[in-house]
């Protein structure tokens, strides 16, 4: 669903073959240097900007004229497309894993809560930005209500697309899961999200990288760890093509 | 000849090995969105300013187009190099390299100082750096360098949290991005530039390894005693 060509997933496979150069970027020093890098900058951007520190907001006038829409766009699936064509009126989020008290919510439940309106910038990892207004729920105010265990210490995001035969899928630490301005968005700039941008839900994670912020959202999980997640890396992106899953840079 | 000091070979050759691998892993996350832009904000290419060619595998890191690899190796690379130039910085200030042979006179940024540097090509051991050496390292020092850091921190959606102001100073994220590139393909003109002379005079590769093969001649100038000058 996310901000990559295709091609980067066949060159990820085709680059098993590669030459020297593949060999030391799979060698275990490399693989192991990476991920205590990728440990380091959530570290020090932490320390840095506090678990709470804010991005950047704008004002109206400096939202970009469109939004990108990129990795999936449109859903076959005919439950979506039905979905989609008489405004989610029967769409449900679930909130599920280590809670004490499982919910159910309609887009109405949705619209019903507290909600923050935030103007953010959107960065894709293939590096171009846009800017649109946000609409939704705090997750915080979610995850309160469903009581989430002590044990957890993830937020899974399951998603309603399928890419290249595999559910979309993303996750967050507690520190962005309960970050002010980490909402439930179904609205973007003042009108239901457009399905290529997520509809009828989507994540807004607004310190990392656009493949963090799961689109066409359908469930919220709270576990412990990956080991039953997907290929365990936390994420599409990151079972798929070994992108990082702090994605903060 | 003079020597090099430890700490500016050390730094040298480090710092060469970060910029080599920042710079071909650079090309490869290129690559990825070849538009550049001005502003917050910029995602079609039509208000792009610059249009960037595809940059051919031979020159990229990795050696096939894989942009979760390129970025793994951009950022570990860029802790040496960060760091590594917070240090020179520190060394230079400390050991008066910086006093000595990097500070400009007036005097030398006149187009008849320039002239003059390019002329008779001075700048040899005993007479320190001539003005043109001194400008330009000192452009690489003191802008390019620091620019790279800053600008590459500002794209980091994670870091904008701790530094709104930065993004503020340089204009948007995308125009951080845009600067970005440019300041690295300055910084690889120096390189070719840099490269070029040395090979002209291979002893000068030399001395940066060794730290020079004599001490200081005792008919070097007092003032330049112990410290490296050489292009």
């Amino acid at each position: 669903m996310v901000d990559l060509p295709r091609r980067s997933l066949l060159a990820g496979i085709a680059a098993l073959g590669a030459g020297a150069c593949a060999k030391i970027n799979e060698s275990e020093t490399t693989r192991s240097l990476v991920g205590a890098a990728e440990d380091g900058h959530r570290a020090v951007h932490r320390a840095l900007a506090g678990k709470q520190g804010l991005v950047p907001e704008y004002t109206r006038a400096e939202r970009s004229p469109t939004f990108k829409g990129n990795g999936t766009v449109t859903i076959a699936n005919p439950f979506y497309q039905e979905q989609l064509a008489k405004g989610f009126a029967d769409w449900t989020l679930e909130v599920r894993g280590l809670v004490e008290t499982p919910m159910r919510l309609t887009l109405a439940d949705i619209r019903a809560l507290p909600q923050r309106t935030q103007i953010t910038r959107h960065d894709c990892v293939e590096g171009w930005s846009a800017i649109g207004e946000w609409q939704g729920p705090q997750l915080s105010a979610l995850l309160d209500a469903a009581k989430v265990r002590a044990e957890a210490k993830f937020i899974i995001f399951r998603c309603a697309d399928v890419l290249y035969g595999r559910d979309y899928y993303e996750s967050v630490d507690m520190v962005d899961a309960y970050h002010p301005q980490t909402i439930i968005a179904h609205s973007l700039n003042g009108e239901p999200i457009p399905e290529k941008n997520g509809a009828p839900l989507r994540m807004r994670i607004e310190r990392q990288l656009g493949y963090k912020h799961a689109k066409y959202l359908t469930a919220i999980e709270a576990v412990a760890s990956f080991d039953n997640v997907g290929q365990g890396k936390g994420g599409f992106w990151e079972d798929v093509g070994g992108y990082q899953w702090y994605a903060g840079i | 000849m003079i020597r090099h000091a430890l700490s500016t070979r050390l730094w040298h050759w480090i710092n060469a090995a970060a910029i080599i691998v920042l710079f071909m892993s650079g090309l490869t996350i290129s690559n990825a969105h070849r538009y550049l832009y001005w502003g917050d904000y910029g995602f079609d290419p039509k208000d792009a300013w610059l249009a960037v060619i595809k940059f051919p595998t031979w020159a990229t890191i990795p050696q096939h187009y894989n942009l979760a690899v390129a970025r793994d190796w951009h950022i570990l690379a860029a802790w040496p190099f960060a760091i590594g130039l917070l240090f020179i910085w520190a060394a230079m200030l400390a050991n008066g390299h910086f006093r000595r042979n990097l500070v400009t006179k007036p005097a030398d940024w006149t187009p008849g100082a320039v002239l003059a540097s390019v002329k008779s090509h001075s700048g040899g051991a005993a007479q320190g750096y001539n003005p043109v050496q001194k400008i330009l390292y000192g452009g690489v020092f003191g802008v390019l360098l620091p620019l790279m850091v800053f600008t590459g921190l500002a794209i980091s959606p994670g870091f904008q949290a701790a530094a709104p102001w930065l993004l503020e100073v340089l204009g948007g994220r995308q125009s951080a991005r845009s600067l970005h590139f440019i300041a690295s393909w300055a910084i690889f003109g120096f390189f070719v530039v840099h490269i070029l002379l040395a090979l002209a005079n291979w002893r000068l590769i030399l001395a940066m390894i060794t730290g020079g093969g004599r001490k200081a001649e005792p008919s070097a100038p007092a003032p330049d005693k112990g410290e490296p000058a050489h292009g």
